[in-house]
Parts: structure tokens; C-alpha cells; sequence
């Protein structure tokens, strides 16, 4: 039986009976969600169960895989992305996405990934290009270290600094939200504590949807966590509460380490 | 702990192979050295701008290397441009139906098809059809068709070698298919499929067969003056000089393969340079 969620004002997402296929495998069963507009919704789960569909679907990524589909309805902004005549590539400038592994453009400079969106579709305009590039730099906490080097290939920092400008890559096209798919899972400590600050200071403006395995790091950047299982969204509450005092057996199991 | 006696069968193994890759080798050295002996004193910069003659001594490669040139540059032109453009359809576009895997199992053959065939196909569709004669560009058109599919395959493999997630960073920035493959795909690929272009090009370069069978001329006192006009080239300048009887005329022959091995060469290094170039970045 699908979650059912009281509706809520003003959401960013609002999802109801979505279900995705990979060929003839049903992996989403009806997700029923409505994630909030602003702060961070981390997503958790067994490998396997989902997440990275789910978000997928949230900026029509999932379709670009052949033989994928979905049914089901994703409002943005009062209309369902999946209607034919929504854009994907437009909706996708709304709804930015960083990858797990890091994915700056090898043959780019620093400045060029920065303003790659914009140059891959056309929409540079040249004059302000140095103030976007220094605005989404900042914003991604990387600008001090790059500053002097913004002519270098992007390939050529550590991977720590590489999500940070992919980070800095999806800003630059001023998205609504950030959707991030394990985004430290390929880093070390140090680099992952520094992309949790980053996120805790873009959750004041952007929507941010957060997959990860951590359950630490969901507990600590997120202000509301969905625990999914086999392709259901089996509880979704505040960060506090799944952790603290979860409703669902399944959720308590797998936030108690029983499974998963 | 005790020796067990395979690492003597492992040392034989290793010395049989390097046996099988030596004697090519020094079968090769032996060839060349043949060939500057004999050549290396007739080349002279009169032998590389001088008409052919009747007489050895008086005669040179000018029209056969200018033709060369020509002809390279013409085949490179509707090749190159041709396979990149296929070998993009065929890996970005092409999806997985039976019509494309039908494609590449015809091209894979191609690029084994002997090339007195492509001759013989060129002297019915160029110089008879078309009508464009015993022309450079009949030549060009005919080598073109012989290289496609060696830079097709190529390409491809240079473009399958773009990581998938680069493309997926592109559509997540709300780039379409195109814009992703023009702006970050294709530069990616570009060393891979300029370096696979080259060498199909050299391969061009030294083709002999194709071009008799579509009727080169093998005695030519005149330069090329246009894509219309007819031609000789470096090889058939070379077969005619060795299938003379007289000995002066087979030194000729080993100089103008001098000349030949020497462009391959060029274009061989150039295309080991950019794999260079470009190999440190990605
Ligand atoms: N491209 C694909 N083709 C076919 N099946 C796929 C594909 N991608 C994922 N799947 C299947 O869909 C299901 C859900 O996968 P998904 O990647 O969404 O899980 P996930 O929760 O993100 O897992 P993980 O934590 O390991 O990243 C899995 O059973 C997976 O095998
Ligand atoms: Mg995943």
C-alpha cells in the first residue's frame, strides 16, 4: 500500500503514482511524495532499491536510457514534466544534477566547465561571463582555490575539487534545485566533509534532493529524509523523526542496521 | 618451493615469440637497406623535380609525386568528412535495431575487401558512370571509398571511448544530443579520429592496384591541373620503372620508393605525435 503523504503548501515536487521501467523491469512501484520547496531531502535505502531512478525521473534523466519509461505524475511548478510538450533540456536547467563520480569536461578549462551549460546551450552572453564564473565558483567553495589557475584543465584537480566544479557547473546555469546522486561516495573524508558545508549553505536557496548511503550524512545535511525499499517510498519525515522514531518496522531495521 | 620445471617451457615460449617478431623485422631492415643502396645515389633534387624521360638518368618523380599530393589531398577530403560523419550517426544515433547492426557487419567487411575490387568499382562508377574519366578525381573518389571504412571503424572506437558520463553531465546542463556531441563528445574523440584518419590516408598513399584498374596513367610529362585532369602517382611511377628491363631504371624505381617510404613515414610520425599529444589528457 502506497504511502500516503497530507498534502503541504507549496511544494517543489509534487509525485504521485510514478512508476519507472527499465525494459520490462518495473523498478518504482507508485511513489507517492511531495518534496518541499527549499532545504535538503535526503533519500536513503538498500543498493538497488530506487534512489538513483527516483531522482532521475525528477529532471527526466531516466529516459535518456534505452528502453526506459514512466508512468505517473511529477508536477513542477503546476506542470507535470512529463507532458509532451515540456522540454526535457529546458526543464533540466531548472533541475541541475551532480553525478557520484565526478564528471568535469576533461577537454575544458576550469572557467570553461564553469560556464559549459551556458556555452553548450547557447546562452553565454560574454560580458558577464567573469561574474558568473566567480559567482558559482564561490557559491561551490572552490573559487579561492582555483582562482589563479581558471585557464587550467578541470581534469587535472583532485576529485574532491572536481565535484566541487561540477557543483560549481550546475549553479552556473541558475537552477531551482540540485538534485545529487551519492555525491561523495568517490571521496575521501576530508573532501566529503567539505561538500556537506557546501550543501548546508545552498539548502538556504536552492531545493536540494540528496541520495545517499551514508545514513550519517543524510542525518547530518538533511532536513528530511525518504527511506526507500524495493522501489516504495516506504516512510518520508522529518530528518529527526526517521531517525529518532520511525514508524515503519522496515525503516527502523535498516536505520538500526539490521539490513541493507 | 622447489622449482617445478614450467618456467623452462614459459622461457622457451617467450623466446619462440621473440624469434617470430625478429625475423620480420630483419626481413624488413634487409629490404630497405637493399632499397638505399640502390637508390639512395640517384636521389638527387633533380630526381624529385624532373619530368619522366626515356632516358633514366634525365628522369623524375615530379608529376607522380605532385599527383600524389594531389590525389591525397582530394581522397582525404570526401573521406575524412564522410566517416566522421558515419562513424557519428552510427555510434550516437544509430540505436540498436537490426538495419544498423546490418551497417556495421557490412563496413567491418569492407575494410577487407581486396582493392582491385574497389578499382574495378570505381573504373564502373567514376570514370564510366559518372563519367569523370581517368582523372584524379576519379582516383581520389575510388581511394575515398577504399579508406571509409577504415576511418569509420576507427571513429567509432574513439568515440565509444568517450566516457558515458560526460555525455549525461551535458544533458543534465540541458544541452541537447547535438550540443553534447559537437561540443565536448567530438573534441574528446577528435585525436582518436584524426589519428585513425592518417593512417587510413597513408594507407591510400601506397595503393597501387585500385588505381591501375581504373586506368592511371603510368607515362606522364605534365602536371595535374585540376581535379579533371589525368594523372599518374608515386606507386604506378614506381611499378612502371621496375617492370623495365633496363637496370638504370630499377634504380630509379629504388629511389622513388625512398621518396614513398618518406611520406609514409611523415604522416606514420604525425599521427603517433597526436595520439601524443592528446593521450595525457582525459
Ligand atoms: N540502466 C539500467 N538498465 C537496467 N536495469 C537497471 C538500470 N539501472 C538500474 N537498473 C535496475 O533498477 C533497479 C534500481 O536501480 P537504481 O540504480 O535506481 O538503484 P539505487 O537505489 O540507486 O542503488 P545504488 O544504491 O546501488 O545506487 C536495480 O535493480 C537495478 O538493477
Ligand atoms: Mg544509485
Amino acid at each position: 500500500m502506497p504511502l500516503r503523504q497530507s498534502p503541504i503548501d507549496n511544494p517543489q515536487f509534487s509525485v504521485s503514482g510514478l512508476k519507472a521501467w527499465y525494459g520490462k523491469t518495473l523498478v518504482l512501484k507508485g511513489i507517492e511524495m511531495q518534496i518541499p520547496t527549499g532545504g535538503v531531502t535526503a533519500i536513503i535505502g538498500p543498493s538497488g532499491c530506487g534512489k538513483s531512478t527516483f531522482i532521475r525521473c525528477l529532471n527526466r534523466m531516466h529516459e535518456i536510457v534505452p528502453g526506459a519509461r514512466v508512468e505517473g505524475s511529477i508536477v513542477l511548478e503546476g506542470q507535470d514534466i512529463n507532458h509532451p510538450n515540456v522540454d526535457p533540456a529546458r526543464l533540466r536547467r531548472k533541475v541541475g544534477m551532480v553525478f557520484q563520480k565526478p564528471n568535469p569536461f576533461p577537454t575544458m578549462t576550469i572557467r570553461e566547465n564553469v560556464l559549459a551549460g551556458l556555452r553548450l546551450t547557447k546562452t553565454s552572453s560574454k560580458s558577464n561571463d567573469a561574474q558568473i564564473v566567480e559567482r558559482a565558483l564561490r557559491q561551490a567553495a572552490l573559487w579561492d582555490e582555483v582562482k589563479d589557475e581558471l585557464n587550467k584543465l578541470g581534469s587535472g584537480l583532485s576529485g574532491g575539487q572536481q565535484q566541487r566544479l561540477c557543483i560549481a557547473r550546475a549553479l552556473a546555469v541558475d537552477p531551482d534545485v540540485i538534485l545529487m546522486d551519492e555525491p561523495c561516495s568517490a571521496l575521501d573524508p576530508i573532501a566529503t566533509a567539505r561538500i556537506e558545508d557546501l550543501i548546508h549553505s545552498l539548502r538556504e536557496n536552492y531545493t536540494i534532493v540528496i541520495v545517499t548511503h551514508n545514513m550519517q550524512q543524510a542525518a547530518r545535511v538533511s532536513d528530511r529524509t525518504a527511506f526507500f525499499l524495493m522501489g516504495e517510498l516506504i516512510e518520508f519525515n522529518d530528518t529527526d523523526s526517521i531517525f529518532t522514531k520511525p514508524t515503519k518496522q522496515q525503516t527502523d531495521e535498516y536505520i538500526t542496521g539490521k539490513f541493507g | 618451493m622447489y622449482r617445478t620445471g614450467v618456467e623452462k617451457w614459459e622461457k622457451a615460449f617467450i623466446g619462440l615469440c621473440l624469434f617470430a617478431v625478429l625475423v620480420p623485422l630483419a626481413m624488413l631492415f634487409v629490404l630497405l637497406a637493399d632499397v638505399v643502396m640502390d637508390g639512395a645515389g640517384r636521389l638527387t633534387w633533380s630526381f624529385l623535380t624532373s619530368l619522366p624521360s626515356r632516358k633514366a638518368e634525365l628522369a623524375g618523380i615530379k608529376p607522380a609525386l605532385v599527383g600524389s599530393i594531389y590525389l591525397i589531398g582530394l581522397t582525404g577530403a570526401f573521406a575524412v568528412p564522410v566517416g566522421i560523419g558515419a562513424a557519428i550517426y552510427l555510434e550516437e544515433y544509430g540505436g540498436d535495431n537490426w538495419l544498423t547492426r546490418l551497417i556495421e557487419v557490412n563496413i567491418a567487411n569492407l575494410a577487407g575487401v581486396p582493392s582491385i575490387i574497389y578499382g574495378l568499382l570505381g573504373l564502373e562508377i567514376f570514370v564510366r558512370f559518372a563519367n569523370f574519366g581517368q582523372s584524379l578525381m576519379s582516383g581520389a573518389l575510388t581511394l575515398a571509398l577504399l579508406i571509409l571504412p577504415i576511418i569509420i571503424v576507427a571513429s567509432r572506437e574513439a568515440l565509444a571511448t568517450v566516457p558515458n558520463g560526460l555525455r549525461e553531465g551535458c544533458y543534465a546542463l540541458g544541452s541537447t544530443k547535438w550540443q553534447a556531441i559537437r561540443q565536448v563528445v567530438v573534441p574528446m574523440a577528435l585525436p582518436g579520429m584524426l589519428t585513425g584518419s592518417i593512417l587510413a590516408i597513408s594507407r591510400a598513399i601506397g595503393e597501387t592496384a585500385p588505381l591501375i584498374a581504373i586506368g592511371a596513367l603510368t607515362y606522364v610529362t605534365f602536371l595535374p591541373d585540376g581535379p579533371m585532369s589525368p594523372f599518374t602517382a608515386l606507386p604506378i611511377q614506381i611499378f612502371n620503372w621496375v617492370s623495365r628491363p633496363q637496370p638504370e631504371f630499377v634504380i630509379n624505381a629504388a629511389a622513388g620508393i625512398m621518396v614513398l617510404m618518406a611520406i609514409l613515414l611523415m604522416f606514420n610520425a604525425l599521427a603517433i605525435y597526436l595520439r601524443q599529444k592528446y593521450q595525457r589528457r582525459s
